[in-house]
């Protein structure tokens, strides 16, 4: 077994914010994260499928294939979004890093899939160099 | 999304500048010089460590978190940064007995924090000694 991935990047706008709380809880819990303007990261979004090298093309799936997959199935809908007010997932999520990067995995899980190639094996989204969530499925 | 919770995990990665020299009482002088070779400088050298801490957990589903990253700054800074940041390993009492290689720290940092986490449990502990080099530790 191969597991091959790939990074991009995209930049997006959010906050934390739970609507079943006080204003003070929400402060208390999320900080500076729940100002409701919102603000930006520069996030990465990696993604690692996992598979057998073909025997003629030695590819475990076309890198191009993932590049493109991840940019309708993801980048699409959130690159340069304000997350909580225009991706559908996070009308009632809050758009923590571990619910993107769930939410990246249900994105992208059923084209890998019905492409035949290769099975999701993780999804990571840094939201910073030194802050990253991962999801590797239902165990 | 569902709102279902489910397992994810949460990492973080925290600067540690330490100082350290490689050898060990076990072996000879000459036996320490070609085993550690530079890294057995009597006057010891330093890194810019990067240590990530790799947490899992459930989601809780109302905060969207496996971890509050406050939390675990709070305990990783007293457990981790306060204690090794610009410090020399060499005098740590974990070292007292054991070469502070990179994989002995990283062991080190997984104990210090195993049982301390505020939420989840510590999936997995990396120790990046320079960019071209790292150790990870997942408990055993």
């Amino acid at each position: 077994m191969i597991y091959l991935t790939r990074r991009a990047t995209f930049s997006a706008s959010h906050y934390y914010w739970n609507p079943a709380w006080s204003e003070e809880k929400n402060q208390q819990v999320f900080g500076r994260c729940a100002n409701r303007n919102g603000h930006g990261h520069n996030y990465t979004l990696e993604v690692t499928v996992a598979g057998e090298p073909d025997p003629v093309t030695g590819f475990v799936v076309d890198l191009k294939w993932l590049r493109e997959v991840m940019e309708r199935e993801v980048l699409d809908a959130w690159d340069h979004r304000h997350l909580n007010l225009e991706a559908p997932e996070f009308a009632t999520a809050i758009p923590t890093t571990e619910n993107l990067a769930i939410a990246a995995w249900e994105r992208l899980e059923p084209a890998v899939t019905a492409a035949g190639r290769a099975r999701l094996n993780r999804v990571r989204i840094y939201e910073t160099p030194e802050i990253f969530a991962e999801y590797r499925g239902e165990a | 999304m569902s709102a279902k919770s489910r397992r994810a995990y949460f990492g973080r990665r925290y600067l540690v500048s330490a100082s350290h020299r490689l050898h060990t009482d076990a072996l000879s002088a000459e036996e320490n010089q070609a085993t550690y070779g530079k890294c057995n400088n009597p006057h010891g050298h330093g890194h810019n460590y990067v240590v990530e801490v790799l947490v899992g957990g459930a989601v809780n589903p109302e905060t969207g978190m496996v971890v509050d990253m406050a939390d675990l700054d709070d305990v990783v800074y007293a457990r981790i940064v306060e204690r090794f940041d610009h410090a020399d390993l060499n005098l740590d009492p974990l070292f007292a007995n054991r070469v502070p290689t990179t994989e002995n720290l990283c062991r080190a940092v997984f104990g210090l924090l195993k049982d301390a986490l505020p939420a989840g449990e510590l999936e997995r502990v990396r120790v990046e000694e320079t960019e071209n080099n790292f150790f990870e530790c997942c408990g055993e």
